[in-house]
């Protein structure tokens, strides 16, 4: 259908583009190779044209810049820079892969690498198993569906930082509810934010509080485009309740179900403002993401050290890319055609 | 027919439950859990919004309400410097949003229905960016801006945050796009309109909706954002909320009051449009990422 739009439209353009030229020129030469493909597709280019000036010079621009960065020395004392009247010129050196062997051999990238990916998988794992229980239940027929609905979605509407400092607030530890609480009802204050581990709960807590709204719309969205007729055969059938959502819904939810996955992992790792503005990372460096420990690197440390930051930031870019070719091959060889 | 079929299901296998039939046990656990998911997703924003209401010293007591008043709102909007924040907001969420709809509304179209040599490396630059982190701009753009003398200015944060929206919002729109019928365009055709024409006058006409929810989306996204505001806006009065938030709460402490206050005010409006924009901001957002 694609093919047969886009040629009845080439041909309608480039004929647009044949007379127009014949009018001036009589008879025009054989057109070369590159001329043709322009008159066919002159139109289609110029409609994406802003878009891929635009990223070529705000993304493609900075990106190669901190690519180039990543193999320097560069921080804060030799970067080119004014003070007052004086400008300064840059003079950081090319170092190679110096700072790639520093951030793979040294301890400090791979434990943060590790704790990023316990935070991912919980946090993508534990809100994906809950959108999809509320969404099935939310599919059902049931009392009130669209004040719960309502209800379930509201952390998504709510700014993400408004939230956060929300749950700052409930966390508190001396004055926070969630403490007065507990010690209210004779249990001790709980150190939500000032122990590492308790820290780590926390913040996937948060996250996902925040992620499952989005997974549960997307799902139950899924769920109504299943046709009833699968649910009806499977019922002839004699399936019971568990066999239905086993061998119709989950094979139903499955073009979904990749999408919001690869999404919310690829949000979720890159995911800095539940971190920087609930822990800034801390207790220590205890709940420090790789996103966030590179904003630290180039933002808040002194000198701030912009090589290594960008290293780490490629460094993620890289992992994420990996992420997701291995991911659309494993559901391409299942015959997936996303 | 349906009914037919349901008798039949009926008397042939009387075991398994059908999915109409529940027991009521089952249906107080299903409520149950509903309350109980509801309560933990509202419980933390209400919460907020009732200590907006408490004066300030009572901000961290636990009744529901006490000694209401509109204090917290009035202390806010006079000693602070919340509207110039808010004001400093608007302005830069607007402008990343209208320029990057009117950027990518085009390439959403064109990739929504022609076939041309590049669309499939144009997909791949516009998935992948969406998978930015920020950690691999944020220094080049911070260095750049410095030496434009762009740090501290809105358009500096406008042109940053046009990396985020452009890509998403022409992402977005192709799968609103690919939703609208091809025989319109087929149509426009055979009543000579050129591809502009076809798109101009009558795709876009008809995309409205997914225009809104596109433009909804990158204005919360870039009202929202945390990073980039953090590190490129220092200085009161040129902060964004999302800077000017963090004020208030520091690790020498918490002006709960204010904080709260100003929470409620910069989350209601965005909850009143998001919730009647949710619907179809999954539509286009998954839509996109299947037929990609």
């Amino acid at each position: 259908m694609a093919v047969h739009t886009s040629q009845s439209v080439a041909k309608a353009a480039g004929d647009d583009v044949a007379r127009g030229r014949s009018r001036g020129t009589g008879n025009p030469p054989p057109p070369s190779r590159l001329r043709r493909a322009l008159s066919v597709h002159w139109y289609a280019w110029t409609m994406v044209a802003p878009v891929v000036i635009v990223i070529g010079v705000i993304i493609g621009y900075p990106l190669f810049r901190g690519l180039w960065l990543s193999l320097t020395n560069a921080d804060e004392r030799n970067v080119a820079r004014s003070i007052g009247v004086n400008e300064i010129p840059a003079t950081y050196e090319f170092v190679g892969v110096d700072n790639y062997v520093d951030a793979l051999t040294g301890g400090q990238f791979l434990s943060t690498l590790g704790w990023t990916l316990v935070w991912t998988v919980s946090c993508v794992g534990v809100t994906f198993c809950l959108g999809m229980a509320l969404a099935n239940i939310l599919n059902r027929k049931i009392a009130g569906r669209s004040a719960y609905r309502m209800a379930l979605i509201l952390p998504w509407a709510i700014p993400g930082f408004v939230s956060v400092f929300a749950w700052r607030f409930l966390y508190n530890e001396d004055r926070g509810l969630l403490n007065k609480l507990l010690t209210g009802s004779g249990f001790d204050g709980i150190p939500w934010l000032n122990d590492p581990t308790w820290a780590k709960f926390s913040v996937i807590a948060v996250n996902v509080w925040l992620g499952v709204p989005f997974i549960m719309v997307a799902l139950l969205g899924g769920l109504q485009s299943i046709p009833s007729e699968q649910y009806e055969a499977a019922e002839m059938d004699g399936a019971t309740a568990w066999q239905r959502f086993r061998h119709v819904t989950l094979p139903g939810l499955r073009p979904v179900s990749t999408t919001v996955i690869l999404l919310s992992t690829i949000w979720t790792f890159n995911m800095f403002p539940v971190i920087f503005l609930l822990t800034r990372g801390g207790p220590g460096e205890a709940t420090q993401i790789l996103v966030t420990q590179a904003y630290k690197f180039s933002f808040e440390i002194s000198p701030r050290d912009f090589a290594q930051s960008s290293t780490w930031g490629v460094l993620i870019l890289v992992l994420l890319m990996l992420f997701a070719v291995v991911y659309r091959r494993v559901l391409r060889t299942q015959g997936d055609n996303w | 027919m349906t009914t037919l079929t349901e008798t039949n299901a009926r008397h042939a296998v009387r075991k398994p439950r059908l999915r109409g039939d529940r027991s009521p046990a089952a249906s107080v656990v299903l409520h149950l859990t509903l309350i109980v998911a509801s309560v933990i997703a509202v419980f933390p924003v209400l919460w907020v919004l009732l200590t907006s209401l408490k004066p300030a010293k009572f901000a961290t007591t636990t009744d529901f309400f006490k000694e209401t008043t509109f204090e917290n709102y009035s202390n806010l909007i006079k000693d602070t410097e919340f509207l110039t924040w808010f004001g400093n907001s608007v302005v830069i969420a607007g402008l990343t949003t209208v320029l990057g709809v009117f950027v990518s509304a085009t390439t959403g179209y064109a990739v929504s229905r022609f076939r041309f040599p590049g669309k499939r490396g144009l997909m791949w630059t516009l998935l992948i960016t969406q998978m930015f982190p920020v950690a691999v701009l944020i220094v080049p753009i911070y260095n750049i801006m410095a030496s434009m003398g762009l740090l501290n200015q809105p358009a500096g944060l406008v042109i940053t945050y046009l990396t985020i929206s452009v890509p998403f919002c022409a992402w977005m729109m192709k799968g609103f796009f690919d939703t609208i019928p091809r025989e319109i365009d087929e149509s426009g055709q055979v009543d000579g309109l050129t591809p502009f024409g076809t798109f101009w006058r009558l795709i876009l006409p008809l995309a409205k909706p997914g225009l809104a929810v596109t433009a909804f989306y990158s204005f919360i996204t870039a009202w929202g954002e945390v990073a980039y505001a953090s590190a490129f806006m220092v200085g009161d009065e040129n902060l964004t909320l999302a800077g000017g938030l963090q004020k208030f709460v520091n690790q020498y402490g918490a002006q709960w009051g204010p904080m709260t206050a100003a929470s409620v005010l910069i989350a209601i409006p965005a909850a009143l449009v998001f919730l009647f924009a949710q619907k179809h901001l999954v539509t286009g957002m998954s839509a996109g990422a299947v037929k990609g």
